[in-house]
Formats: structure tokens, sequence, C-alpha cells
């Protein structure tokens, strides 16, 4: 009886079982590594089909259906916040696959002519990036560089934002920025090693030399 | 100390960054709900995924229904492909072949008879399509022509035509267990042959 249950993942991964067998393989396949391998190995072969039916190009109204029915479900992040969002889910894209961030590592390289200062952080080798939780991301580089994109909105007037790099307990002030509506891309002026954080808070216009308030965002310990 | 502080670049030209990213670095975009990069996938996998839903529903209507319902089931769940072990081309054109499968047995249900199994069908392929699917096309059909001939009917019949294993069973006058290992066989077969032709994971453009 087992075995049969493991020669359903032929059948599954061409989608060839009816709804009960297949919601009782599925329960099979949450306890089975080995059928779980083997699903991650068939399938490929499975899609690969796909390719052998001969590709039609479907009518042009099709895709701007498919947007505008995706943008009324869930709308797109407002055009400022893209970015943060952007540079946020490159940082899941490098961690979830070898081959994504093959990808992106050819990407950056394409890039590291750019002017962008995080494009050119993210382009260095072993670069990464530290959330900031909702508020941002820190893109640091091995060498210490390190861009700040933190979204806060303009500061009241007679105030600034400054940037603090903390290590060992330690603030050592990282530069002012006065906040816009979207997205302000900082670059902070010392290293950023591992074992700190960067910080941001609301000071009096000027800057201080050590921090007066709570920061209204940090980053995570960047790691080695 | 005053940090430089730079605007946002402008939206224009990001398109052609995409086009350097890869399929999985785009949908991890897509889980924060990026449309342009949903839009970046539909330009990569839209005419295989359409020819694969012509072929198995036969009606253009339905065809771009099944499209239209996988590529929102790939804005919708993008964040849980980060789980997956499947590069995103098998991804997505497993969730098209899904749901094309779920309508051709709807309308199978609704007609009170299975499908004939599915014809070649002659519709005619863009250009550009051609020069880019050709190589991968060939490949696969070479490799199917090279299976025995009774897993390459159970495979085509299965995926191709969306009939569950049972109703192949009863087409074929053979045991279920019989399909279900010509299923598995022509599977694990079929990969071997690409891999032998260098095509293995190669399927994300």
């Amino acid at each position: 009886m087992a075995d049969d249950v493991h020669a359903l993942v032929g059948p599954y991964t061409l989608d060839a079982l009816d709804d009960g067998e297949e919601r009782s393989f599925e329960q099979h396949l949450a306890l089975c590594e080995r059928c779980r391998e083997e699903l991650a190995g068939l399938r490929e072969a499975a899609a690969s089909l796909a390719y052998a039916a001969p590709s039609t190009a479907p009518p042009p109204e099709l895709k701007q259906r498919i947007l505008t029915q995706a943008r009324a479900e869930r709308p797109n992040v407002v055009p400022l916040k893209r970015r943060r969002n952007w540079t946020a889910a490159l940082g899941a894209a490098a961690a979830i696959a070898a081959c994504a961030v093959v990808a992106l590592g050819i990407w950056a390289a394409s890039l590291s002519s750019s002017q962008d200062p995080v494009e050119s952080v993210l382009s260095k080798p072993g670069s990464r990036l530290v959330s900031m939780g909702s508020s941002g991301a820190l893109a640091v580089a091995p060498d210490g560089t390190a861009v700040l994109e933190v979204s806060v909105p303009p500061a009241p007037s007679g105030k600034t934002y400054e940037a603090w790099v903390i290590r060992d307990g330690k603030a050592k002030a990282a530069g002012l920025f006065p906040g816009r509506a979207g997205t302000s891309v900082v670059e902070i002026p010392r290293a950023v090693h591992p074992g700190a954080v960067v910080a941001v808070t609301l000071e009096r216009a000027g800057g201080v030399q050590q921090p007066t308030s709570k920061p209204l965002a940090q980053s995570e310990k960047v790691r080695s | 100390m005053i940090g430089l502080v730079h605007q946002d670049p402008p939206a224009a030209g990001r398109g052609r960054e995409l086009a350097h990213l890869s399929g999985e670095a785009l949908l991890s975009l897509v889980a924060s709900s990026d449309e342009e990069a949903l839009a970046e996938l539909y330009d990569r996998f839209g005419g295989t995924a359409y020819g694969l839903a012509l072929r198995i529903l036969r009606d253009e209507a339905l065809a771009q229904d099944a499209v239209q319902e996988a590529f929102l089931s790939v804005w919708r769940t993008a964040d849980r492909f980060l789980a997956e072990r499947a590069s995103a081309s098998t991804w997505i054109l497993t969730l098209v072949h899904r749901r094309a499968v779920d309508l051709v047995r709807r309308e199978d249900r609704r007609r009170g008879e299975p499908l004939e199994a599915a014809p070649e069908p002659t519709a005619p392929e863009s250009v550009e399509e051609e020069a880019t699917l050709g190589f991968q096309r060939r490949v696969v059909q070479e490799a199917l022509q090279r299976l025995p001939p009774e897993q390459r009917e159970a495979l085509e019949l299965g995926y191709y035509g969306g009939l569950t294993q049972s109703q192949l069973a009863e087409r074929l006058d053979q045991p279920l267990g019989t399909i279900k290992s010509r299923m598995f066989t022509g599977l694990a077969r079929l990969r071997e042959l690409l891999a032998q032709a260098g095509l293995e994971g190669s399927f994300s453009p």
C-alpha cells in the first residue's frame, strides 16, 4: 500500500490525479522526503514539455488584462517608495537560490559603472543588505563602504536628521540629511564594520556630537 | 559633516534593468508588489504559457483564461515560491499547466466526455518567439521521440491531454499500476535525455 502512494509521484507531477487522489498524495508528500526529492527532480522535466508545444503569441490585450487585474487586487507601492521595496526584495532574492545570486552578480556587475551609490555598493563582491525594519535598508560592502536608504518625511523646521554608526556602545556622527517624501539615499562617510549598527535620529539643525533622542530607524547589526 | 543626499532615480529605463534579472529574482520583486517585474515575467513566459494552454484547451478564450489565472496566482503567491525547489520558469509553467488542466476537466464534465487527445496544433508563432525558443523546443521534441512509445504516449496524453491516470488506464485498457509506472519512468527518462542534451536546469532564461 505504501508503495502505491510513492508511485503516485509520476501522475502527480503531470497533474494526472483526480482531486481526491491529489489531496491524499499531498498529505503524503508533506511527510515523505523521498517523494519530495523525486518531485523536485521530475518537475523540471514535466515543465520542459511546455516548450514542446508550439509557442503562440497571446493577444496583446491579455497582458494588459492581467496587469490591470493584478493592480486591482494588490495596489502597487507608490512610485517613490518603489526603490526601497526594490532593494529589500533584492536582499530576499540573494538569499533564495544560488542561481539568483549568480544572476544578481552579473546584473550588479553590469551596473558597476552606474553613478547610483546603492548600486555601486551592491556591485562589490560580498556586499549585503541589512534591514532597517520597515524604514529602509543599509547596503554595506566588506570594505565598510555603506549607503543608507531610509524613508523619513521632511524634517520640521529647525531640525535635521542625523545618521550614526554605533559600535561597542559608542555612537559616531555619520552625516546630516533633511528627509523627503519618498526615500532618502545617504552615503555614510565612515566605514561600517561588522558588529556596527547604523541609526537615524532627529536633532536640532546643524547636528550634534552625540544623539539626544531615541533612534527613529535602526539597522540590524552588520554581520561579518 | 553633511551626508550626500540623492534623489530617487527616475523609473524610466527600469525595464532594461529588469531584463538582466533572473526569473527567480523577478519573482522576489513580484512578491513585493512590483508590477513591472510581473510584466517582465509575462514577456518571458507568456508565449510558452499560452501555447501550452492552447494545446491543452484548444480554445483561445479558455486558454487566455488559464494564462490569466496562472499569472494572477504568480502575483498572489510569489512569496511562496521562495520555499520551492524549482526554477522560476518551472514554477510558473506548473501553475499554467494546473490551471489549464482544471479548465479542460471542467469542460469535459460539462460536455459529459473527455475531449479527444490533443492533435498537434498548427497555430502560427511569432518569429521572435521562434528564434528564442526554437532550440529548446527541438531538444525537448527530440528527447520525446527517443522515449519508448508507450512512455511517450502516457506523458503526452497526461500532460497535453489533461487526462487523469484512471482515464488513461481506461482509454489504453491497461492496469492503473502500469500507467503510473509509465508516467514515472517516462519523466525520469526524459530528465536523463534532457541532461544529456545539456539542457537540464537551463529552462530559466
